[in-house]
Formats: C-alpha cells, sequence, structure tokens
C-alpha cells in the first residue's frame, strides 16, 4: 500500500466542502432550482441556458474556481480532491452553472505547460467559465478523432457534445494538425464561431455544437501533444464528472428514503417493506462505492499518477452505474408522483442520465480498463 | 518509507519496523500438510496443530493481541494490530486458526467478562493454544437470532443448561465455546444471558459434539447437544438478562464493525494450481487467459472481460471504503460503512467465486476429485462456500434490514 490516509482530503479541503454546502443550502434549494428551469414543460420548448448569473459571480469571488488553478497562475493551488469534494456538493443540488466545465478545462491547462496556458488559467481564476470542445459528431472520447482543424492558428470545424457551452467565456478546442493534435484557447464571441444549442434532457445545464470558420486562436499544446495533455487530463476530469453523480446519487436516496418513511400504503410507511428497503440499501451500497472511488482516484491523480487512469476510469464506471441506479429507484419509489414533472425527483434523474454517458459510460470504462490490465481482445 | 507509514504514530512505526524484520526471520513457509481455505473448513488435526503453531509464534512476538492490555496477554499498545495486519498480509503468512476466538470471543470477553476470567481466557486464546467456537444458531433461531430456545437454570452457585446448537464451526476441537442462551421465558431479548463455557473438558459429560456435513463434502462444522452440564457463575458475561447486548458486540466485531481489529494473516496461497486464489478478482484474468468457453480463450469474450473488470471496481471500492472510514470528514454517518463491510465483503467474494464458475466454460464441471479440475477445482469449492458466509453472522437479508433501519432510518421490517 503506498496510500495517503486521507485520500489527500485535509482541513482546507474540508473547510471549502462545508462552506459550499452552506451556499447551496442557501441559494439553491431544490424547490428553487425547479421554479428556475423547468417553468416550461412543453416538449417542444425552446432551447434555453437558464442559469443564475449572480450566484454564479459569487461562486467566482469565492474562489472555487481558482482552488485549482495553479498559484503561479494566480490561483490558489488545491489538489484534484478539492475540485471533487465542490463538484460532488453541486451535483447534490443539481447546481445549473459552468462549475463542472470550468473544472475540467482547467485540469487540461494545468497539464499543458505553456505560457498561452498560463495565461488562460489566469483568467479562469480572474473568475472566467470555461469549457471543452474536444468531441466528434460520433462521440468518440478519444482526442485524435476531433473532428476540428487548425491552418495557421485558425480553426475550422465542428465540436460536439460541448458543455455549458452558452456559459463559457472561452473554449479549449482540440484540433488535428500536421503531426496530430493541438490544442487551443479561443474566446466564445469570437466572429466565425457559432454556438448551435442542442435540444437537451438535462434541465440543469445546456449543451451545444461549435462550429469554427477560420476562427483565429491561441496555441496552448503544440502540435502532436494535444493527445497526451488531454490524456494526462482525462482521469480528473472522471473524477469531476463521477462526484457530480455521488452527489446527485446522495440526493436522490435521501429524497427517497424520507419518502419511504412518511408514504403510507397497506397501513405502513413504504420503507416497511422489504421489497423497497433492500434496493435503498442497495443504493447506499452503490454510492459509497462510487464516493470510496472517486476519492481514491482524485489523490492518485496527484500522488500516484502512474494509477490514475487504472482508478480513474474504475471511479467513473462505478459512478455512472451508480446514477442509473439510483436515479431509477427514486422514481419507482416515488410511485406515480416520481413519474410527474412537478416532481423533483426529474431534475436529477436527468442529470444523472446525462453525467453517466459524458467521457465515456460504464461499459467504455471497463473496456478500457480490461484493455490495460488484460491486454486486448483476440 | 511509503506513503501508509508516512502517517504512522511513534508507536506504529517502531511496531511495523519490529513486525517486518520478525516476519523476515520467522514466515512458517511452506505447510508439510494440506490446508484448506479457510479456518472454516479445518477438518485435519495435523493441519491444525501446524498452523496452531504459526499462531503461538506470532503471538509470542507480539503480532497477536497487539491492542489487548497487557493483564490480558495482549501487547498493551494502540491501533498497532492493523499495522500488524499489514504487515502479516504483506508477507503473505497463513491464516490463523483460531478465527471464532480472535474475531468474536475476544472482543467480548475482553468487554463484558470480569478481570479474573479475562487473565484466565485471554492469553491462550490469543495464542492459539485453545481454540474456540459460538453456540449462537440453534435450529429454530437463525436469522432470528433472538429465539433461543437453549435453556440455562441457576442452581445455587452454578448454572445448569440445556439445549441444542447447529452450524457450530471448529466445535470438534474447541476447548471453549461463547454461548448465548435463554435464562428467562418472559421477555424474548431480556431474557436472554452470554456465557463462556468450557466445552472439552465436558464432552461426554453433558456434552455432545456430532460433525455436519457441507454441501460440499467437507466437515467444519457440527451440532452441540447440551444435557444437565453445569457452568460456574463466573463465566456469565454481564449481567443476568443482558446476553442481546452482549451479542451485539460479538457481532458488531464477527461483521468487522466492532473497536477491535481482528488479527488478521491470511494471505498465502496454499495451493500450486495457477488461478486459486480464491477470493480475489485479480485473479481471475490469469484463470481467463488459462480457459475454455465455449471453445474459445475465455479472455477473449468481451462479457467476461466486463464482468471480470466490474468486480475488481468492486473489490478496489470496498478496499477504497475501508481508508476512507478513517476520515471523518468523508463519512455522513459512523457505522454507515462498517454495517455494510460482512454484507459487501461477502456478496464481493461469491460473485467472484460464481464468475470463476463461468469462466471455466465446461470444465467447470469438474470437482475437486478429478485431475482434469481447472486450479484443482477450488473455485467450484469456494463457491459453494461462499454461502457460507452470505449465511452465517445474520444473512445478508438480515444486514440489509440493519442498514436500511440503523444508517438510513427506514421503520424497523418484521
Amino acid at each position: 500500500m503506498t496510500q495517503q490516509k486521507n485520500f489527500g482530503f485535509g482541513e482546507d479541503e474540508a473547510m471549502l466542502r462545508d462552506a459550499a454546502a452552506k451556499f447551496f443550502a442557501d441559494n439553491a434549494s431544490a424547490d428553487k432550482i425547479h421554479n428556475q428551469v423547468a417553468g416550461d414543460s412543453n416538449i417542444h420548448r425552446d432551447i434555453e441556458s437558464i442559469w443564475d448569473r449572480d450566484l454564479w459571480q459569487q461562486i467566482t469571488e469565492l474562489g472555487w474556481t481558482a482552488a485549482c488553478v495553479p498559484e503561479e497562475a494566480g490561483g490558489i493551488g488545491m489538489p484534484l480532491v478539492a475540485a471533487v469534494a465542490l463538484a460532488e456538493e453541486a451535483g447534490k443540488v443539481a447546481f445549473p452553472s459552468p462549475l463542472i466545465s470550468t473544472f475540467n478545462t482547467t485540469f487540461v491547462l494545468n497539464v499543458c505547460s505553456s505560457e498561452a496556458a498560463t495565461a488562460a488559467l489566469g483568467s479562469i481564476a480572474g473568475g472566467q467559465a470555461a469549457s471543452l470542445a474536444i468531441t466528434n459528431q460520433k462521440g468518440s472520447w478519444e482526442a485524435a478523432d476531433t473532428e476540428v482543424t487548425v491552418d495557421d492558428n485558425k480553426l475550422s470545424g465542428t465540436a460536439w457534445f460541448v458543455q455549458d457551452a452558452q456559459k463559457a467565456d472561452f473554449f479549449v478546442v482540440a484540433a488535428k494538425c500536421s503531426k496530430g493534435v493541438a490544442l487551443f484557447t479561443v474566446n466564445s464571441n469570437e466572429p466565425g464561431i457559432k454556438i448551435i444549442p442542442d435540444g437537451i434532457i438535462d434541465l440543469t445545464r445546456d449543451q451545444a455544437h461549435v462550429t469554427f470558420d477560420k476562427v483565429p486562436a491561441t496555441e496552448v499544446a503544440a502540435c502532436g501533444t494535444g493527445d497526451r495533455v488531454l490524456s494526462s487530463a482525462m482521469p480528473a476530469i472522471l473524477c469531476i464528472t463521477a462526484a457530480d453523480m455521488v452527489g446527485g446519487g446522495e440526493w436522490l436516496l435521501q429524497t427517497t428514503t424520507e419518502y419511504a418513511t412518511t408514504r403510507v400504503q397497506f397501513d405502513r410507511p413504504l420503507g416497511f417493506f422489504q421489497a423497497v428497503k433492500h434496493p435503498l440499501v442497495n443504493v447506499m451500497i452503490e454510492i459509497d462505492q462510487a464516493k470510496s472511488l472517486t476519492y481514491n482516484a482524485a489523490c492518485a491523480y496527484d500522488e500516484e499518477p502512474e494509477n490514475a487512469e487504472r482508478f480513474a476510469r474504475m471511479a467513473k464506471s462505478a459512478a455512472s452505474d451508480m446514477a442509473i441506479f439510483s436515479a431509477s429507484r427514486a422514481v419507482q419509489f416515488h410511485g406515480g408522483i416520481g413519474f410527474t414533472w412537478e416532481c423533483f425527483i426529474h431534475l436529477f434523474f436527468k442529470r444523472q442520465m446525462h453525467n453517466q454517458v459524458l467521457y465515456g459510460d460504464a461499459k467504455y470504462q471497463r473496456a478500457k480498463l480490461a484493455e490495460m490490465l488484460m491486454g486486448a481482445a483476440a | 518509507m511509503s506513503e501508509a507509514e508516512k502517517k504512522d504514530t511513534p508507536e506504529q512505526a517502531e511496531f511495523r519496523a519490529h513486525c517486518r524484520a520478525w516476519l523476515a526471520e520467522n514466515h512458517p513457509g511452506r505447510p508439510p500438510v494440506h490446508i484448506p481455505q479457510g479456518a472454516l473448513e479445518l477438518s485435519d488435526p495435523a493441519a491444525l496443530e501446524w498452523l496452531q503453531t504459526w499462531q503461538k509464534s506470532a503471538y509470542d512476538a507480539g503480532l497477536v493481541g497487539a491492542d489487548y492490555s497487557k493483564e490480558t496477554g495482549g501487547g498493551g499498545m494502540t491501533d498497532c494490530q492493523a499495522i500488524a495486519n499489514q504487515e502479516m498480509s504483506r508477507a503473505r503468512t497463513p491464516f490463523f486458526p483460531n478465527i471464532i476466538g480472535l474475531g468474536m470471543a475476544a472482543p467480548t470477553v475482553y468487554y463484558h467478562a470480569q478481570e479474573d476470567v479475562k487473565a484466565e481466557l485471554l492469553p491462550k486464546l490469543l495464542s492459539g493454544e485453545e481454540i474456540w467456537c459460538q453456540g449462537f444458531s440453534e435450529p429454530g433461531a437463525g436469522s432470528d437470532l433472538a429465539n433461543q430456545q437453549t435453556f440455562a437454570e441457576k442452581q445455587g452457585d452454578h448454572w445448569v443448561i440445556n439445549g441444542h446448537k447447529v452450524w457450530t464451526s471448529l466445535a470438534h476441537f474447541a476447548t471453549w465455546m461463547i454461548l448465548l442462551c435463554r435464562t428467562s421465558k418472559e421477555d424474548k431479548y431480556n431474557g436472554l444471558s452470554y456465557f463462556v463455557v468450557p466445552i472439552k473438558e465436558a464432552l461426554g459429560k453433558g456434552v455432545t459434539v456430532r460433525p455436519l456435513i457441507k454441501m460440499t463434502g467437507e466437515t467444519g462444522f457440527n451440532e452441540v447437544i447440551f444435557e444437565d452440564l453445569v457452568v460456574e457463575d463466573r463465566y456469565r458475561l454481564d449481567e443476568v438478562g443482558a446476553g442481546w447486548k452482549v451479542a451485539m458486540t460479538t457481532l458488531a466485531h464477527e461483521r468487522g464493525a466492532g473497536p477491535l481489529t481482528t488479527p488478521s494473516a491470511g494471505g498465502m496461497v496454499t495451493e500450486e494450481e495457477p488461478g486459486a486464489a480464491v477470493g480475489n478478482a485479480t485473479s481471475l484474468i490469469d484463470l481467463a487467459k488459462q480457459s475454455y468457453r465455449n471453445g474459445k480463450t475465455a479472455a477473449d469474450d468481451p462479457v467476461i472481460r466486463d464482468q471480470i473488470m466490474k468486480l475488481m471496481i468492486r473489490q478496489e471500492g470496498f478496499r477504497q471504503n475501508q481508508r476512507r472510514i478513517g476520515v471523518q470528514d468523508l463519512n455522513d454517518h459512523p457505522m454507515r460503512i462498517p454495517l455494510q463491510y460482512k454484507l459487501v465483503a461477502t456478496e464481493i467474494g461469491q460473485d467472484i467465486a460464481q464468475l470463476a464458475y463461468e469462466i471455466e466454460g465446461a470444465a467447470s464441471s469438474l470437482y475437486v476429485n478429478d485431475e482434469n479440475a481447472p486450479a484443482g477445482g477450488q473455485w467450484q469449492l469456494a463457491y459453494m462456500n461462499s454461502f457460507g458466509v452470505t449465511i452465517a453472522a445474520g444473512a445478508n437479508e438480515v444486514q440489509r434490514n440493519i442498514l436500511g433501519e440503523r444508517v438510513l432510518g427506514l421503520p424497523k421490517s418484521k
């Protein structure tokens, strides 16, 4: 065993996490968020990005987005577990914000080691929101498959499945170059960029495909290094996404448990019946597995990088399966009311279903793990 | 220095160095006799004797009972048993034979017996010289443990015990038994009392031990009949009528959720066959590479690959849960992970063995008595034996009730 006993989760991280929990309790009740994002139930409603910019500004002023930016770039220089703890709290309230996408971008820029990347990190520390434009239309999670190309530092093509794209001030874009992949930053309001919002199921975020038409951009990772940079950052991205699901799972568990202690049928609260009690315990077990695996992977990212990818894929696999399970049991055990728009469960259900597929679902993670641990199948 | 050691207290660091140095010189090596997969399957007296010699030597070196007080034969240290366990696991030593004694009897005696009884019993328990068994289950008291019918009647200064215990592992070797029984028929829970009973000296004189044969064909557990067995009052633990409370101490430790760390040394692979490291999901990889399934190498089957990874993830999740217990800030409820221990550990073990069965394809039909059986038939044996632990110590259905009620606060099920 060569692992730090507390997952690198020290007093500073606990303090930040507790402050975030307090902030969300004060500002982001499920009731409030439901009112905010679920006002229109029309299945053909207009595609909108609904979020609270004032709260976001408070969050950036509290320093959450600067937490994992290195000190030399003007940030606080905390380890990945700090971002994981914050993502978990955000997931617990299904908070609509570019927090997760900005964390993901931060960890990509953190491994770029270029002056331009440091400058971009500085703007994150200064309060800018960012997102990654690295995925093609086929939903490949391999950087080399990007459909954006670069010529003379000008980007062309389309990036798909860009998270919280309408909230981002700038993007980090993976582009095909002469010797592989390079990474660029580009402001989201640059002429020649079109952000085309996707109609998505999750009401707590936006997603878009982003087209580039000869858009001048700033190189942050040189041609031929973009693959390596994204692979190095991927364990962090997987941990942050998993943490959001762990938080969401916990809310679903606690809310469904509460319902099962108050809702009476056959003269008994639902939770008296083992057909309800035992699956709820199974949800708890899956959450705890996913949570411990996520903290382990986040700790490994800083402390034992040689194991980071293995542990992060384990965490994302466990969290993705748990996300589906916790969401499905919550709807099922809420019965008829759980199936309605007015019940808050659907906010979390939809966010879990969105998260579980991002950067590869559980089966994808296990296929990657099997390649690492068993070699390629014949 | 590794990361795990970085946070050792000075006492732990010194003790770790001692353990490591001692183990380097005193590992018992390969056994001269066949050793079964676990202590609960022990049936050969020669295997028992070899394992007892090992436990005694580890005890004499301070690796067993490190956290018990010196007056009770322990090391008088704080949080050092876990260090010894880590080092014994790292050194891949054999398991300890006195598993019921170490895991259940010792903490119960430690917290509930009078001082002279502790000093009398614990040293020989920790050293493994005296084997212990557990007299909890009865024909009518399995998952419903409080439904005890074995009765202890007070006669003068003594108790006279009559009744029938069953599924009693190691009773055929045991000197002592921890016994839960009824002392009053008035109240189901408050009518229970708890004793330590010297069964070996009473064999044929009030105690009969009969072996039961498991579905695997192995012996190892028994039924025990009490007929007017006389037991001294000093061997009663805690008050008359407090048996259920005392039993909770036993069960908490049995389920890995008690305050005292159980001395544990397992880790040695005793079989020569590759892939026989039952209980470890990682060993399924080698098994799959060597096994044929539907005429093809199992390791190339995408479903098998997915299932192996799933179990390795659950195994790692279980391991990381144990690590997270120690981080107060990452636990909302102090018993949430500890009370999952038994349930999760036994179900992972069962699922690993079941998947091994599937990996082995047609050859999984071969058992330990066939020379062509993959891995000597150990996985088939392990799969069947895995039900022993998903049923014992409160069937996992009961564990789910406990978690739902104590941790989630759901209403009590009947």
